[in-house]
C-alpha cells in the first residue's frame, strides 16, 4: 500500500498527512495546502489511511486517530 | 458476412469523463480524486518504447505550466505498475528528467476500454496516443488521439487549455491558430435584435456574425 510501508509503518507523505492531522481536523483541501502535496494525492491517500485507522473522518474533516498518532511518533 | 469486430465506446465532448479506479505509481486513484481542478489525461502504447519516453519527458516539461493553469496531469498505459517504475527510474537515469506525475496501470483494459483507447487498427492490445482535457465538473472538454507511430505536440496541448480556459472565463470563442494575447471571438448573436445591435458595439467585426475583440 502506497501510504503504509512493508513493516506497517506510515510512508514519507503519510506521516506527513498524520503531522497536519495531529492537532485539528481538516478538509482536504487545507491538508494539500498544509502539506503542499496534490489534492488528488491528499484524497487517494485518505482513503487508505483511513482504512487503516490512522485518521477518521466527521462530515467531511480528518483527524488522526491516537493509534495514527503513535504511528507517526 | 457478418461484422465481428468490438464495438469500442468513446467519451464525447461535453459529457461526463467516465469513471475509473486504478492502481497508479501513486496509489489507486480514482476520476473522482481530480474532481475541482482540471485533469489532462492521456495514454501511450508501451513503457520501454522511444517515442513514448520523448513524450514522457515532454510532458514533464510542461508540467509545471500545468499546474498553474491549475491542471494536473495523469499518464496511463497497460502495463504494470512495476513496469511504470522501472521505465520512470530508467528515464531519470539516462536523461536526467524525473518523472512528476502518476502512471495508472491498466493492466486489465477497463480504462483503456471506458475512454476508447485502444484501437485495433494500430494495435490490438496497446492503448494508442490519446488525450482527455477534462474539467474541475469532470466533464470532457477535448479530446485528441494520436497514432502509435507519432508523438504529440506539447505547445498545442498547452494551447488547447489556454482556449479552454480563456473561452470559460470570458464566455468567447478562440478563432483557428490562436494564442494567448490574440483577438477572440465573440459568440455570434442569437436574435435580429442582438445582430443589429452588434454592428455598434464596438467589436472589430467582418460581418453581424464574424466578430472578434481583444481581451
Amino acid at each position: 500500500m502506497p501510504c503504509v510501508t512493508a513493516d506497517g509503518k506510515p510512508t514519507v507523505s503519510a506521516k506527513q498527512i498524520l503531522e497536519a492531522l495531529r492537532a485539528t481536523a481538516l478538509t482536504p483541501e487545507q491538508l494539500s495546502e498544509a502539506t503542499h502535496l496534490p489534492l488528488f494525492r491528499i484524497r487517494s491517500s485518505l482513503r487508505e489511511i483511513v482504512q487503516v485507522g490512522w485518521v477518521s473522518e466527521n462530515q467531511g474533516r480528518y483527524q488522526a486517530t491516537q493509534e495514527g498518532i503513535d504511528r507517526s511518533a | 458476412m457478418s461484422d465481428t469486430s468490438a464495438v469500442v465506446g468513446l467519451p464525447r465532448l461535453g459529457e461526463k469523463a467516465p469513471s475509473f479506479e486504478a492502481p497508479s505509481t501513486a496509489g489507486v486513484l480514482r476520476l473522482e480524486d481530480f474532481k475541482g481542478g482540471w485533469l489532462l489525461l492521456f495514454s501511450h502504447p508501451a513503457d520501454f518504447t522511444p517515442v513514448c519516453t520523448t513524450e514522457f519527458i515532454a510532458f514533464s516539461e510542461i508540467y509545471d505550466e500545468l499546474r498553474k493553469r491549475n491542471v494536473a496531469l495523469l499518464g496511463l498505459s497497460v502495463d504494470s505498475v512495476s513496469s511504470h517504475i522501472a521505465w520512470i527510474r530508467n528515464i531519470e537515469e539516462k536523461t536526467g528528467t524525473k518523472i512528476p506525475f502518476p502512471i495508472l496501470a491498466d493492466l486489465d483494459k477497463k480504462v483503456a476500454s471506458a475512454y476508447g483507447m485502444i484501437h485495433p487498427g494500430q494495435s490490438k492490445t496497446e492503448t494508442v496516443r490519446c488525450v482527455f482535457v477534462i474539467d474541475p465538473d469532470a466533464v470532457v472538454r477535448a479530446m485528441i488521439y494520436y497514432p502509435l507511430n507519432v508523438g504529440r505536440n506539447m505547445k498545442e496541448i498547452l494551447r488547447l487549455i489556454d482556449g479552454l480556459q480563456t473561452a470559460d472565463r470570458h464566455k468567447v470563442a478562440t478563432p483557428a491558430n490562436w494564442n494567448p494575447g490574440d483577438a477572440v471571438v465573440v459568440p455570434a448573436p442569437t436574435t435580429v435584435e442582438d445582430a443589429e445591435a452588434r454592428m455598434k458595439a464596438g467589436y472589430d467585426c467582418k460581418d453581424w456574425y464574424f466578430c472578434k475583440k481583444k481581451l
